[in-house]
């Protein structure tokens, strides 16, 4: 029970030159997908809302454009690998996508 | 069961399956369904969106074989869309919780996403919103029905739903097995209006929801005589149509049978029927109705074409096949009547503020001299092939006649010094459509080898009265007595003057206005092929006598309702069994 209710967050900020647009958005939630844990994400430097991390629609009114600070929440028995993975790939620049 | 009632095209009844056109940019109204559909709707929804994510992977493997994966990525973030579940839930929560259709569920949540775009402040994102509504409008054809690159392809006959038709789109419907047509668009009198009518199969227009009331699949009665249609009629109905479907057919065969005769009255006065037509191969179904000749040919429509404008010698080869198809009967050319709601906006970078008092008709030929002289050329080498006349549409003042027909003398010089010999004494007359060339009606016939009325556009003119505009339509009366009076002033002039006069406007193809205009004294009417066999059963009906009494008391009334309770009621004493 305690596994599933395990959360993880991490703030990360956005280095590839064109932000989260459509590729980078999809490559976002095919990673996201492959968790069981919900995702959510904000846009710490617009004080955005909270949207769907598994969402292509709600993904891309983050707004999240170059040297935005997304903050990723998981919450579920994978929590901390989910924020993790997710982490790395934003960090990544998106493995170029 | 669901009625709608609509304004009539075409008379008849037609029953088939509704192919709905897609949607393209308005807004699907709001309609809710019964709780026990729900379940349906839910389905057509998924169904839909399988179908939209089917297509996409397709588009994408074809994409990715011949233009590289770069542009099949493209499509990457719409099939991520379909396939968001959180998106597809608020779809389904609606038509779930508030009982709204799919079709208003889909489009309501996409929209709400449009806005949001808009909203953004990196002008990529805004961009976005592009996507959003392409991938709505793929939603809304899945969940609406069949799209309109299958029409072509019909394999039994349909019943054709769209929200509204450009006049090319009804033009190109002349080669399918579309039976019927409902619109949620249109005025009686618009040019889409005319060309179904042409078409000469039952149709509804201004139906102002249809196509989100109906999907694709449903069956549908159109009942082109009570300006109705029925979506999912019930058995009972069904079968009263299909013995009305048949009573049609018979009808048809009775009017056929008079296509042989003279349209003469009791008293032995000889009327003349010609059939108004839009493509040259008209012109034979026409004769084959039993028309006198081809009183009106409305050349622009081989302008609205997706090449634009026909070289002299395309046109030439079609006014040659109308002439020839009506058979040594006298055939009336109208030059091109382009303007308005037809060509010249989609080409202008300025769009009119007020088109129908714009730059229309014979001030664009005028201004376009180049392009009128082709047609010119063209009508000019295709009169020695028969009994031709030629008309300039909408004139307006005595300058633009003479202009116009000045413009035809150089023609004829023009090609006299190539050596081509042409009919130096072709009949030039005018479309009278103005309340100001109704006023100098007389100066006119000093001028003019002939005048055809053209009522559509002069009721518009008079009366003030957008005739697309449905909120404004009805008050566009044929009945108005100002209509009347400016008519029978026309007529008594030209006959004064002996200057000949015919009437080529829909009222003319009316039933409920033969009387009228036969008791004015015109002698030749111009009407749809299709409106032939009535008008001349009423006209073999009746003594001039009779005609001109109902003219004098027609013209006797103050307001339009009194003109046509009365026109019906003395219609009605000659057809009795026939709907006026």
């Amino acid at each position: 029970m305690s596994d599933a209710e395990a959360q993880a967050v991490r703030e990360v900020k956005i280095g590839n030159t064109e932000g989260l647009h459509a590729r980078p958005v999809m490559r976002f939630i095919d990673v996201a997908s492959r968790f069981q844990s919900k995702v959510s994400v904000m846009n710490v430097t617009r004080r955005g809302e909270k949207v769907d991390g598994k969402s292509a629609m709600q993904m891309m009114l983050l707004e999240a454009t170059r040297g935005c600070v997304l903050r990723i929440e998981a919450c579920g028995s994978d929590a901390a690998a989910t924020v993790e993975a997710l982490a790395a790939l934003v960090e990544s620049g998106f493995h170029q996508a | 069961m669901e009625i709608l009632r609509g304004i009539s095209v075409a008379p008849g009844v037609a029953i088939g399956e509704a192919v709905v056109l897609e949607a393209e940019d308005y807004r699907i109204p709001y309609r809710t369904v019964p709780a026990e559909e729900v379940a349906n709707e839910l389905s057509r929804l998924a169904s839909a969106f399988e179908k939209s994510i089917d297509e996409l992977d397709k588009q994408a493997v074809w994409l990715n074989a011949h233009l590289g994966h770069d542009a099949a990525n493209v499509f990457e973030w719409h099939i991520g869309v379909l396939k968001d579940e959180r998106l597809r839930g608020s779809i389904e929560a609606m038509v779930r919780e508030e009982l709204a259709a799919a079709a208003y569920s889909a489009s309501t949540v996409m929209r709400k996403y449009q806005q949001r775009f808009l909203q953004m402040s990196d002008p990529l994102l805004v961009e976005r919103i592009r996507d959003v509504q392409d991938i709505e409008r793929r939603l809304l054809r899945n969940i609406l029905g069949e799209a309109r690159e299958d029409l072509a392809h019909l394999s039994k006959p349909v019943i054709l739903v769209a929200h509204d038709l450009s006049p090319t789109q009804t033009a190109q419907l002349a080669e399918t097995k579309v039976a019927g047509i409902a619109l949620d668009a249109g005025a009686a009198t618009s040019h889409t209006a005319i060309l179904l009518r042409s078409l000469g199969r039952p149709g509804v227009i201004g139906l102002k929801d249809v196509s989100s009331r109906v999907s694709g699949g449903d069956l549908v009665i159109i009942d082109g005589s009570n300006q109705l249609i029925i979506a999912n009629p019930n058995e009972a109905t069904l079968d009263e149509y299909r013995q009305r479907e048949m009573a049609f057919v018979r009808l048809a065969d009775e009017l056929d049978e008079l296509k042989g005769l003279p349209a003469t009255t009791l008293d032995g006065h000889r009327v003349y029927l010609c059939s108004n037509i839009e493509f040259p191969r008209e012109a034979r179904v026409g004769i084959a109705k039993g028309s006198d000749g081809i009183g009106l040919y409305r050349t622009e429509f081989l302008f609205l074409r997706p090449e634009g404008a026909p070289t002299e010698e395309e046109q030439y080869k079609a006014y040659v096949e109308a002439i020839r198809g009506a058979d040594g009967r006298p055939v009336t050319i109208r030059t091109f009547d382009l303007g308005a709601d037809k060509y010249t906006q989609q080409r202008s970078y300025e769009q009119e503020r007020n088109p129908m008092l714009g730059l229309r008709s014979i001030r664009y030929s005028l201004q376009n001299l180049d392009m009128f002289k082709v047609q010119l050329r063209a009508i000019l080498r295709a009169a020695s092939h028969g009994q031709v006349r030629m008309m300039f549409p909408l004139i307006n003042s005595l300058m633009e006649f003479r202009q116009a027909k000045m413009t035809v003398h150089d023609t004829i010089e023009d090609l006299e010094e190539t050596g081509v010999q042409v009919r130096k004494d072709i009949p030039i007359g005018m479309m009278l459509e103005t309340p100001a060339a109704a006023i100098q009606v007389k100066e006119f016939c000093r001028e003019v080898s002939f005048i055809s009325i053209g009522t559509n556009d002069l009721i518009q003119y008079l009366l003030a009265v957008d005739r697309g505009n449905e909120r404004v339509s009805q008050f566009y009366s044929p009945s108005h007595p100002a209509v009347l009076h400016v008519l029978r002033d026309v007529v008594q002039a030209c006959t004064q003057s002996r200057v000949d006069c015919s009437i080529c406007g829909e009222m003319a193809g009316q039933p409920l206005y033969t009387l009228f205009l036969l008791g004015l004294g015109l002698q030749t009417f111009s009407m749809a092929p299709a409106n032939i066999p009535e008008v001349k059963k009423l006209i073999r009906l009746v003594t001039m006598a009779q005609a001109t009494r109902v003219a004098k008391r027609a013209l006797s009334f103050e307001t339009d309702r009194q003109v046509t309770n009365y026109l019906r009621d003395e219609t009605r004493k000659v057809l009795p069994e026939d709907p006026i």
